[in-house]
């Protein structure tokens, strides 16, 4: 979605709203490190969709967990967390 | 025609929130506005007034309850004093940024410390930047026109700016006095539904409060700005609508009283206005010719009204019911300050007085009338009459 | 008539405050102009508590508190021991006094008329608050409409029945009953 840009004073609304919805505004380059998750390790306990900050994973059809590469941050929480220990840490090419 | 009844400012408020058919209503007691809102509870729970009444444990939470619902298009209320009104002070902020037409009535009372309950403009005062609009009232019906006013013309669609409503403590909040009530089917006829526009609605895309860099944030401070300037218009045009039909004005931004051919005038604020009238015609009586400005507006504040002012008479003094320390207390910078840029230099007096509850009696009042008259340039600019001093004779 | 200031002396719970709403309420039924309110102190039962009305033929634009009153209003005899209540008193005014006692053994120095009613028995009698506790305030003015002439005993009457919770035939007969008992001496009391 192209966004008219705001530079005039005759541009601003009629207040501080936006229509832009956030999920169009995608937050992955701000990734030096992404996770990885080790799916034979995983044993689908959902502590790392339940600790990202940023709501960055979901589950596949069988209730593994996806990262959302648009909107990971890169903060390392869901790898900290894992039980089994099934996430590493990557760096971004 | 309404009905007249002898109800106190606090009822006052009550009874303008009623007839104004808010939506929601969300207040923290605090002496001495709680009885503003327990007749509003009272008027909900009898079913006298379909709104949603939101309990909440701080005035911090209750404005923002009144927030929240005025961006999806709730018509709000609420009402505080104080120490309730200096917790809500970062909200104050976002009210007038977000553009929530919110309306509260403020009890002007001291601030603490040391605790008082009393009356003086401190609370409000402290407030001035925020953006509200500020109207500042001498009797209960004004209290009760202008808070019904007050929805009219901070929902118009060229304001969108909350406004506060302020009565003194016990000398308006606690006064028993004789008010027109209007009907509500007259006040009906003429405050029409707050329009729908600029807020969030189910089914479309929409985010309040986003982040702003520094190359448009002063711009979007500037919209607010215009609005307030907008405001001036909306304010009078609401008066003279209100007034057409409900046969009552309160003086708009400032009103003379006896200043033709005043040697002297004071201006004055809240309550002190009304007792000032009395010393006016009694000097007046007594061949000195004196006179009155009423600032009843305070914000957006009435440049033009006050340069105006200094064409009535060669000495102005002003009569300050807080202090903020700066040169002066509030009300004297800004009329100084917008003097200053006028063409005429009137000699300028500032009066501190009536804090913490402190009676402004009529001989404290002739007293400033004295201290104008007689000085000539020399002597305070800023002075505190019927300070407790241990001089000799005081 | 000039501004006609009034000033009520009780305890908090002897219903001062409602006293001074009772008497706006009677002179607004009479087409007056009325202004009632409390002094604010620390509110605690048994704590004084001082009321003020102001009635007149014009608009009342004096907002301060009433330190020269015309009349002033004793609902606790006691208070005459601890509480200066004449103070600032206008010379030539009124005095009323809840107490068993006649005008002339007051106990206290006052340039005007004084009245004195006992309203606590007046009060019991009618059943009105507790014996320890009876609420006097609807007897007092029922007296101070006889003694002032300022209001008429039916508008007092009226107002009684809009203002108080409970027991409007009592409160309404305890008035009548102390416009008629109350005595008044005519000459100032040294």
């Amino acid at each position: 979605m192209t966004r008219k840009p705001l530079r005039y004073v005759e541009d601003i609304p009629g207040g501080p709203f936006a229509t832009v919805p956030t999920n169009e505004e995608g937050t992955a380059g701000w990734r030096t490190i992404r996770p990885v998750i080790h799916l034979e390790k995983c044993t689908r306990c959902n502590v790392c969709w339940k600790f990202c900050p940023d709501v960055a994973i979901d589950f596949d059809s069988e209730g593994f967990p996806v990262v959302l590469l648009d909107f990971c941050k890169g903060c390392g929480i869901c790898a900290n967390e894992c039980v089994p220990k099934a996430i590493t840490m990557e760096r971004e090419e | 025609m309404g009905t007249k009844e002898i109800v106190t400012g606090n009822y006052a408020q009550s009874y303008a929130a009623k007839l104004a058919r808010v939506d929601v209503i969300s207040a923290y007691p605090i002496t001495p506005q709680t009885t503003i809102v327990e007749k509003i509870a009272e008027f909900v729970a009898e079913g006298k007034l379909d709104a949603d009444f939101i309990k909440v444990e701080s005035e911090h939470s209750a404005l923002q309850a009144c927030l929240s619902a005025s961006a999806v298009g709730a018509r709000t209320y609420t009402a505080t004093s104080s120490q309730g009104l200096l917790l809500m002070h970062e909200l104050l902020f976002w009210a007038a940024g977000q553009r929530a037409p919110v309306v509260m009535g403020v009890v002007n009372r001291a601030v603490a410390p040391p605790w008082s309950i009393w009356t003086d403009h401190t609370d409000t005062m402290a407030q001035r930047d925020t953006g509200w609009i500020q109207v500042y009232c001498e009797s209960n019906q004004e209290v009760l026109d202008t808070t019904l006013m007050a929805f009219r013309f901070a929902e118009r669609e060229d304001v969108r700016l909350p406004a506060m409503v302020t009565e003194d403590a016990f000398y308006l909040s606690h006064t028993m006095e004789s008010v027109d009530i209007p009907r509500q089917d007259e006040v009906d006829a003429w405050l029409p539904r707050r329009p729908r526009s600029h807020i969030l609605e189910i089914g479309k895309i929409g985010r309040l409060g986003s982040f702003m860099g520094p190359d448009l944030y002063m711009e979007f401070r500037y919209t607010i700005a215009q609005a307030m300037e907008q405001a001036r218009r909306a304010i009078l045009e609401t008066e003279a609508e209100f007034e057409s039909r409900f046969k009552r004005s309160h003086g708009g931004f400032v009103e003379p009283y006896r200043c033709d051919g005043a040697d002297a005038v004071l201006v004055t604020m809240g309550t002190a206005t009304s007792t000032a009238r009395e010393v006016v015609d009694s000097l007046r009586e007594k061949g000195r010719k004196v006179g009155l400005a009423k600032l009843r507006v305070f914000r957006p504040f009435p440049a033009k009204e006050v340069r105006e002012l200094a064409g009535l008479a060669d000495r102005i003094g002003v009569l300050d019911r807080s202090y903020g320390f700066g040169y002066g207390g509030p009300a004297y910078l800004e009329v100084a300050g917008t003097l200053a840029g006028g063409p005429r230099k009137p000699l300028l007096r500032d009066f501190i007085g009536g804090l913490g509850g402190r009676d402004l009696t009529p001989p404290v009042i002739e007293g400033m009338f004295d201290a104008l008259l007689a000085g000539n340039g020399d002597g305070d600019e800023v002075t505190w009459p019927d300070l407790h001093r241990a001089e000799e004779g005081v | 008539m000039p501004v006609l200031e009034i000033r009520f002396h009780g305890r908090g719970g002897q219903g001062s405050v409602i006293a001074a709403e009772i008497l706006a309420r009677a002179a607004f039924k009479e087409g007056k102009n009325v202004q009632s309110f409390p002094f604010f102190g620390v509110e605690r039962r048994g704590a004084p508590v001082t009321a003020f009305s102001r009635i007149s033929d014009r608009p009342i634009r004096l907002r301060t508190s009433i330190t020269t009153p015309d009349i002033v209003i004793v609902l606790d005899p006691a208070l005459l021991k601890t509480v200066p209540v004449t103070a600032g008193a206008k010379p030539g005014g009124l005095l009323l006094v809840n107490t068993e006692r006649t005008p002339d053994r007051v106990g206290i120095p006052f340039d005007g008329r004084v009245a004195t009613v006992d309203a606590t028995a007046i009060a019991t009698a009618h059943g009105l608050g507790s014996p320890t506790q009876p609420i006097v305030n609807t007897a007092v003015l029922g007296a101070f409409a006889k003694a002032s002439a300022v209001v008429r005993i039916e508008s007092v009457v009226a107002a009684i029945k809009e203002s108080v919770p409970a027991k409007w035939d009592e409160n309404a007969a305890a008035a009548e009953d102390a416009y008629e008992k109350v005595l008044i001496a005519t000459e100032a009391v040294a």
